[in-house]
Formats: C-alpha cells, structure tokens, sequence
C-alpha cells in the first residue's frame, strides 16, 4: 500500500484503470437508461413514478459509498500519512454532496405524489439531510485554512466523527417503522433477496452499477486534475524562489 | 491526575472572574426565548405546544456561542503548547476543559430554562422532565461543541463554520429531548427518551475527548 503513496506510482494505475472504468460506464449507461426509463414495465400501484426510484436509489447508494470511502481515506490518512488518501477523500465530498442533494431532491419529486406531501420529518430522511451537512462541513473546513495540511487533517477528523450516521441512515428504516419502505435489497446469508420483480431489479442493478462507475472514473479525473494542479504550484514556487531549474516534486 | 484538577480549578476561577462570558450567553438564551412568543403570538395554547422544543433550540444556540472560548484564548496565547509539551494525556486535559465548560455554560443554562419554560406556559407536568433531559443531553452538547471548536481553531470564519459542523451533530439530542418532554405532557413514560439522551452521552463521553485531543494536537502543529 506504501508503494501507493508515491502519486506517479498511483496515477500509473489510475490511468490504466481509467478507460475501463470510463467504458463501463458508458456502455452501463446506454444500456440501463433506455431500460429504466422507457423499457421496464410501470409499477402497479406506483405508475410511471417508480421510475425515478432507480436514479434516487442509486444516487443514495452513492451517497453512502462515498461517504464510506472518505472515512475510510481518512482513517488512513491519519494513521499512516497516506497523502493520497487525504487527496482521494477530498475529491471525492463534492461528487457524494451533490449525489446526496440528487437522492434528495428525486426523494422529494417522488414524495409528492405518492405520499402527498414533499417532505416528512422521518428517520430515514432526517439522516440522510444531517449527511448532506456533514458534506457541506467537511468541503468547508477542508477548504478553511491557509495550511492546507491542517485542512485535510481537520476534515479528516469530522469525516470520522460523521460516520455514525452511515450505519443510521442505513439502519433507519428498520429501527423506526414510519413513512420511508424498508429496504428493498437484502443481503443476506442466502446470497442477495429482494422483494422486488426481477423486471424492475435489472434495470436497477444497471443504474447502480453505471453511477459506480461514473463516480470512479471521474474520481480518477479529479485526482490527475489535483495532482497536475499541485505540479504547477510547485513549479511557480519554485520560480519564484529563483531556482535556476524548476524541479516540481514527483 | 493533578493537571485535571488544577486546569478545572484554573476554568472554573478563569469564568468567575470574568463572569460576563457565562452572564452573555444566558441574556443570550432568555432573549432568544422570548423572541418566540412576539414571533408565534401570545396564545397559551400554541405557545405551551412549542415550549420544550423552543427552549432546547434556544439552549443549543446559547451553547454554541459560548463554544468558541473553550480553546480559542489557550490556542492563541500559547497555553495550549505548554500544556501538549508537558506530556500529559490530552484526553484529560480536554476532559477538564469539557466539564469547566459545561458547568460555566450548561448548568446556567439548566437552570435558566424552567424560568423561561414560564414564560412559554409549558404545562406543570414538563417542567421535572425538561430539566432531566436538558441535565442529560448537555453534557453531549459540550462534548461534541469541543471537538467542533478543536477542530475550527485557526480557520478562517471560523465562528460560522463551528455552527455549520455542529449543528447537525445537535438534532439527535434535540429531537430526543423535545420528544422526552412531549411524552411527559401526553402522559406517556418519559424514560425511554431519557435513557436514549443518557447513551448520547456516554457515547460522546468515551469518543469525542480522543476525537478532540487529535484535533487539539493538530491545531498546535
């Protein structure tokens, strides 16, 4: 994992990885788009609405990713000084708030014609609107300090404090039985169940799996814009300093 | 063991003597409260539904202000070095400044509330559990506060981000304290809510110092 901690050594994956990720994510898209949103039959009871299921589930499911990936960065930012790990979670809050404003806002569009009303102070959605703050907090302290050693390392901080409220959101709708269904995937010792029709599981699947990769991918465009961007600081810098040969550090 | 008690005693003498800070932040408190009934109107009925619910927001806004002066004067004239250079544990350091906290600010505040759960007219069967579930959840106010103000020191518009980073970590303690008062007035036991708002705190207790220390020793780098 050290080996990592060289951005070259990184980016040398990354950008192997990229066009695959990137291809994935197209062909997922062509694919699950047409499929969900014209292809697959109308829900019973829900109508055409149930359509917009597929893009708030998986924006949620991206939500709760992302912010898993930032705990995760962070601890080991902490621990062991990676430095790409600060600089993986920090490219990667604003893709999980905006993915969070998405599974928001669709909750809310469904909201309101199948429950009546946009919004209810429900344990589901209060805790998913407390992970929309917890974004906003950790891209702004992050953003806070002229150090932005001392930015990475406070935000890293509060990314570990906020996750408690994964497990909540997750868990919410089987602690406290209100408006917002319980889950509708299980993964289990059986292997993954559902109570849903397989004709609305794939194109679910296809969404989920295409929004994966669309995080991935351009996770790795961020990441390359971020360390170019450190590349031409450090070389002003330095030509600022006078040095006779810009040396940018590798 | 004995820098816990002498940075407590140092706090604790450090508020009384400049008591206007703790004296601020109550006015805070009551005028904020008070504010609600011009806001909502006068009537009884509406005021004494939205009592328990003013005052706790009230009290976690109070609260709030007076966060920014746990570390802030230590940081900035150097005790805060001293006291990372001197080897002890953090933990116990942040421990101390924690409940020097919660008794200049948490405690007034606790007694403040039934006198302006009065004005509110909230109804006689609130007013034993308004103070158990304010004694309850503040002192998971000042811990996770602490770590907030931990880690804004030395930001820019640091006051206003403190608010936005602790704010959302508040609404659990609010919604389950409102919710042990509501179930009070209703007749319902209010225990449940309690023992909720008593884990908040137990669990703060035991994460948020370690949180807060880090945070501290990375202000001071």
């Amino acid at each position: 994992m050290h080996k990592y901690a060289n951005p070259t050594q990184f980016m040398r994956i990354a950008n192997a990885i990229y066009p695959w990720v990137a291809g994935l994510c197209l062909l997922l898209f062509a694919a699950a788009i047409p499929v969900a949103l014209m292809f697959s039959p109308p829900d019973y009871q829900q109508g055409e609405t149930v359509r917009i299921m597929y893009i708030h589930v998986s924006s949620a499911w991206l939500m709760m990713m992302i912010y898993g990936i930032i705990a995760a960065n962070s601890a080991m930012f902490l621990i062991w000084r990676h430095p790409m790990a600060s600089i993986a979670a920090r490219a990667s809050a604003p893709m999980g708030a905006v993915f969070c404003a998405l599974a928001l806002i669709t909750g809310m569009l469904w909201g309101q014609p199948m429950w009546g009303t946009f919004w209810v102070w429900d344990a589901r959605l209060t805790s998913t609107l407390i992970l929309f703050f917890l974004y906003i907090g950790y891209i702004a302290l992050a953003d806070a300090f002229e150090d932005s050693e001392r930015g990475d390392k406070a935000a890293a901080v509060l990314a570990l404090v906020g996750s408690v409220n994964v497990p909540i959101i997750h868990f919410s709708v089987e602690w406290w039985n209100t408006l917002h269904q319980p889950s509708i995937l299980k993964a289990g010792k059986e292997g993954v169940g559902s109570s849903v029709h397989g004709s609305i599981l794939l194109p679910l699947f296809l969404m989920m799996g295409a929004f994966t990769m669309f995080y991935f991918a351009l996770l790795v465009l961020r990441l390359r814009s971020e360390l170019l961007a450190a590349k031409i600081r450090n070389a002003r810098l330095s030509q600022i300093a006078g040095h006779s040969a810009a040396q940018p550090a590798e | 063991m004995s820098v816990f008690t002498a940075l407590l005693s140092r706090d604790l003498k450090l508020a009384l003597r400049q008591s206007a800070d703790s004296l601020t932040v109550i006015a805070f408190f009551a005028i904020a409260t008070v504010l609600f009934p011009f806001g909502v109107g006068p009537e009884a009925e509406i005021l004494s539904r939205i009592a328990a619910g003013v005052v706790w927001v009230a009290a976690l806004l109070a609260a709030l202000l007076s966060l920014d002066r746990v570390f802030t004067v230590d940081f900035e004239d150097g005790t805060l070095d001293q006291l990372l250079l001197n080897g002890q544990s953090m933990t116990f350091v942040v421990l101390a400044k924690v409940i020097a906290h919660w008794l200049t600010t948490g405690v007034p505040l606790i007694i403040m509330s039934p006198i302006l759960a009065i004005t509110l007219q909230l109804p006689a069967e609130g007013y034993g559990t308004l103070v158990l579930a304010l004694l309850l959840g503040t002192p998971t106010v000042s811990l996770v506060g602490a770590l907030g103000a931990a880690l804004v020191l030395g930001a820019r518009r640091g006051g206003v981000l403190l608010s936005l980073l602790v704010l959302p970590l508040y609404i659990p303690v609010l919604i389950f304290g409102t919710a042990a008062v509501e179930a009070a007035l209703t007749g319902m036991p209010s225990a449940p809510m309690l023992s909720i708002l008593g884990g908040f705190a137990l669990i703060a207790i035991t994460l948020c110092p370690f949180g807060t220390a880090a945070a501290l020793r990375q202000a001071a780098e």
